[in-house]
C-alpha cells in the first residue's frame, strides 16, 4: 500500500507505528481517571449534590479500566510477551510502569473501593436471592459477611481512606499516560511538562462529561427524572475544569507559537493542513470552545429545567468528542511530520484488521457492555430500592 | 549402489575430512574477541560520497533487510543559496538504486545515514523490558526473542533509524554488522563503499586511524542537541542536513 507523502520523511518514517488503538489507550484510562476524581467529590469533598452519581461514576471507572490495556494488547508485535514487563522491567522506562500503575490503581483502590461500597448490598443479596445469583453474590462477599453496625462503619472509614489515595492514584494514572508521551524528546510535538498536567485535565473533563451523560441517559432509560440539582453542579464541575484544561492548552500553544522554535515551521504547517478538521475544527472550536460557551451560559443565563437538561446533553457529547480529537490529534499528529521537519506523511487506518476501525469500534462498545453487566449485578441507583431491608445478621455472625 | 565394507572403510575416512572443511567454513564464536576492549562507532566522511548506494544494497543483503525498511540509507541534499534551513532532500528508495542526475545550482551532497550507536541512546532507555541496549563494547542491539513490539523505541529516536520488521514483529535496526566485527571483519556497508566514506572506527583502539582523524579534521554528529551521545561522525557536514 502506497503511503502519500508530501516533501521529505526520513524513510523508516513513512508508517506510522502507533494507531488508532494508541488513541483509545488515552482517551480511555482519562474516562477512568475523571469518572473516579468526580466520584471522588462525593466521598472525600462531600459534595453531596452529585451523590446519585457516585456508584455509577465508579461502575464506570471500572468499565473503562478493564478494558484500558486491550488496545495495548491488541497493539504489540508479540503480544504473549506483555507479561515480561512485569517480570523484567526495564527501569529506565516510562512504559515498563504501565502494569504496576494499572494493576495499582485496579485491585488497591477502584476494585477495593467499589467492593467497601456495595459490601453491604452483596451480603444482603447473597442472604435473600436464590439460584446461580446467590453463588455469585456469595463469592463476591469474599467470606466477609458481617454487616454489623461497627463493620459497615470500619467499611465506610477504609472507603473514605482508599478514596484519599485514589485522587492522586487517578493523577497518577493519567498523568503517567500523558509523561509516556511527554518525555519523549525526540517528537517536538510531545515532548513538552505540561503534557502530563493537561492529559490530567483533559481527563477529569472526559471522565465527568461521560458520567453526566451516561447518569443522563441511564436515568431516562429506567423512566425516572433526573436530579437537576445534581446535573446543575456536575455541569458546574465540568465548566470549571475545562476553563483549567483549556487555558493550560491554550498557554502551551501560546508558548509554542512565541517561541517558534526549529520544528515550529514544520508543526504550524501540520496544524493548518493535515491538523485542520480535527485539531482546529473538531477539538479546539466544537470540542472546547463551544462546550465552554454552552456550559458558561447556563451560568449567566436562567433558563428552564428542560433548556438546562438539553444543553448539557450536548455540551457533553461535543466534550467527549473534543476530548478524543486531542487525543488523536497528540498520537497521529504526532507521527504525521518527519522529525527532518522536511516533510509529511499520512495515516492509513485498516478497516477490519487487527488495529483497524472495526477493532476501535469494538473496544469502545465493550465497555458499556460491561458496565450494563456492572449494572445489573451491583445497582448504582440510590432510588432504585432493590436493595432490600437490612436484615438483621444471625447471632454468630455479629461481633 | 550397494555399499560394501570396502567402500566404508574409504568413504567413513573421506567424509570425516570432508565434515572438518564443513565445519571450518561456519563462523567461529570469536574467542579472542573481547568486549572491554572496543568501543564502535563509525566515520562518514561526506565530501566522498557518490551516493552510488552500494552500502544501502550491502546492508540489505548482509541483514536480510525487508523491502521497503532501512538499516542504513543515503540521502541527498540539494541547497540553493543561504537556504539552509529548507533544503531539498530526496532519498528514493533509501538511495539503494543511487539518485537521478543532481540539481543545478547551489550545492548538492550525499548524506549516508545509519544508527549512531548513541552512549546515551533514548531508545535503550524507553524500551520497557530492555530488550534493545547498548552492549558493552558501544553497539545499541536489539535481542528480537525479547521485544515486544511496543515501537517506543521507534518513537524514541531522533534519527529515524527504526522500523518494526514485518516478518519477526520486532524492532530493527542497524546492528553494525555484529557478527562480522566481532570476528575482526568491518560492517557490510564500509566493506563496499567504492570511496571510503565509510570507515568502521574502534574508539577504543589507541591505533585506529579515527583519532588522527578527530584530531585533525572539523566532525560533527546528527542533531547534537538531542544530547545522546552519538558515535557516528560526520566529516564535512553542512548546517542544512538534518
Amino acid at each position: 500500500m502506497q503511503i502519500p507523502v508530501e516533501g521529505f520523511m526520513y524513510p523508516n518514517e513513512v508508517e506510522l507505528q502507533w494507531s488508532v488503538l494508541i488513541v483509545l489507550y488515552p482517551f480511555i484510562t482519562g474516562l477512568v481517571a475523571g469518572a473516579f476524581i468526580l466520584a471522588s467529590l462525593e466521598r472525600v469533598f462531600r459534595v453531596d449534590a452529585v451523590k446519585p452519581t457516585y456508584r455509577l461514576a465508579l461502575l464506570t471507572a471500572l468499565s473503562f479500566l478493564l478494558v484500558a490495556p486491550l488496545p495495548l494488547q491488541l497493539h504489540l508485535g508479540h503480544p504473549g510477551r506483555s507479561f515480561e514487563m512485569y517480570l523484567t522491567p526495564h527501569s529506565s522506562s516510562a512504559m515498563a510502569m504501565f502494569g504496576f500503575v494499572y494493576l495499582w490503581y485496579l485491585m488497591a483502590v477502584l476494585l477495593l473501593e467499589i467492593w467497601l461500597d456495595y459490601r453491604r448490598d452483596i451480603v444482603v443479596k447473597s442472604e435473600t436471592s436464590s439460584g446461580v445469583t446467590r453463588f455469585i453474590y456469595r463469592v463476591l462477599t469474599f467470606g466477609s459477611n458481617v454487616i454489623s453496625e461497627r463493620s459497615l462503619r470500619i467499611d465506610e472509614r477504609l472507603g473514605y481512606f482508599i478514596t484519599l489515595i485514589g485522587i492522586p492514584s487517578a493523577f497518577l494514572l493519567h498523568g503517567y499516560v500523558g509523561f509516556i508521551f511527554g518525555s519523549v524528546k525526540a517528537n517536538p510535538w510531545w515532548s513538552s511538562p505540561l503534557m502530563p498536567i493537561v492529559f490530567i485535565f483533559s481527563a477529569m473533563v472526559s471522565g465527568i462529561a461521560a458520567v453526566m451523560l451516561l447518569y443522563m441517559l441511564s436515568t431516562r432509560l429506567r423512566g425516572r427524572n433526573v436530579e437537576i440539582g445534581c446535573l446543575d453542579k456536575i455541569a458546574q464541575y465540568l465548566l470549571y475544569t475545562f476553563l483549567i484544561d483549556f487555558s493550560l492548552e491554550m498557554l502551551d500553544l501560546i508558548h509554542r507559537i512565541y517561541e517558534a522554535d526549529e520544528s515550529f515551521r514544520s508543526l504550524d504547517f501540520m496544524v493548518h493542513t493535515r491538523l485542520w478538521m480535527s485539531q482546529v475544527i473538531v477539538q479546539i472550536l466544537l470540542g472546547t470552545v463551544a462546550p465552554i460557551a454552552l456550559l458558561g451560559l447556563t451560568q449567566v443565563l436562567k433558563f428552564t429545567e428542560v433548556v438546562r437538561k438539553r444543553i448539557y446533553a450536548l455540551a457533553g457529547c461535543l466534550t467527549v468528542v473534543g476530548i478524543f480529537a486531542m487525543r488523536w490529534n497528540v498520537v497521529i499528529g504526532g507521527q504525521l511530520f518527519s522529525k527532518s521537519f522536511l516533510g509529511y506523511t499520512t495515516y492509513k487506518m485498516g478497516f477490519a484488521t487487527r488495529e483497524g476501525l472495526l477493532t476501535a469500534i469494538a473496544l469502545m462498545i465493550l465497555p458499556f457492555g460491561i458496565l450494563w453487566i456492572l449494572v445489573k449485578l451491583l445497582p448504582p441507583w440510590p432510588d432504585s430500592g432493590s436493595i432490600p431491608a437490612l436484615v438483621t445478621p444471625p447471632a454468630h455472625r455479629t461481633s | 549402489m550397494e555399499i560394501t565394507r570396502r567402500h566404508l572403510l574409504v568413504l567413513l575416512p573421506a567424509a570425516a575430512v570432508g565434515w572438518k572443511f564443513v565445519l571450518a567454513g561456519t563462523p567461529e564464536d570469536a574467542p579472542n574477541y573481547k568486549l572491554s576492549e572496543h568501543w564502535w562507532g563509525m566515520l562518514i566522511d561526506i565530501p566522498k560520497c557518490i551516493g552510488c548506494g552500494s552500502c544501502v544494497r550491502a546492508c540489505a543483503q548482509e541483514n536480510d533487510v525487508p523491502e521497503g525498511y532501512y538499516r542504513t540509507w543515503v540521502e541527498r541534499y540539494h541547497v540553493t543559496d543561504y537556504q539552509l534551513e529548507r533544503p531539498q532532500v530526496a532519498s528514493p528508495d533509501g538511495g539503494k538504486q543511487g539518485f537521478p542526475p543532481n540539481e543545478i545550482g547551489g550545492k548538492n551532497f550525499f548524506v549516508p545515514k545509519l544508527c549512531n550507536h548513541c552512549a546515551d541512546s533514548p531508545c535503550t532507555q524507553v524500551c520497557p523490558v530492555g530488550a534493545t541496549f547498548l552492549s558493552p563494547d558501544g553497539v545499541v542491539l536489539v535481542d528480537k526473542t525479547y521485544c515486544l513490539g511496543c515501537r517506543y523505541c521507534i518513537q524514541a529516536c531522533p534519527y529515524g533509524c527504526r522500523f518494526l520488521n514485518p516478518k519477526t514483529n520486532t524492532a530493527e535496526k542497524c546492528t553494525l554488522c555484529y557478527h562480522r566485527i566481532t570476528k575482526g571483519l568491518t560492517t557490510a556497508c564500509c566493506e563496499v563503499c567504492p570511496t571510503g566514506a565509510r570507515q568502521l572506527a574502534d574508539l577504543k583502539n589507541p591505533k585506529d586511524p579515527i583519532h588522527e582523524f578527530l584530531r585533525t579534521h572539523t566532525v560533527q554528529v546528527l542533531k547534537p542537541q538531542m544530547a545522546t551521545g552519538a558515535k557516528v561522525f560526520y566529516d564535512g557536514m553542512d548546517g542544512s542536513v538534518r
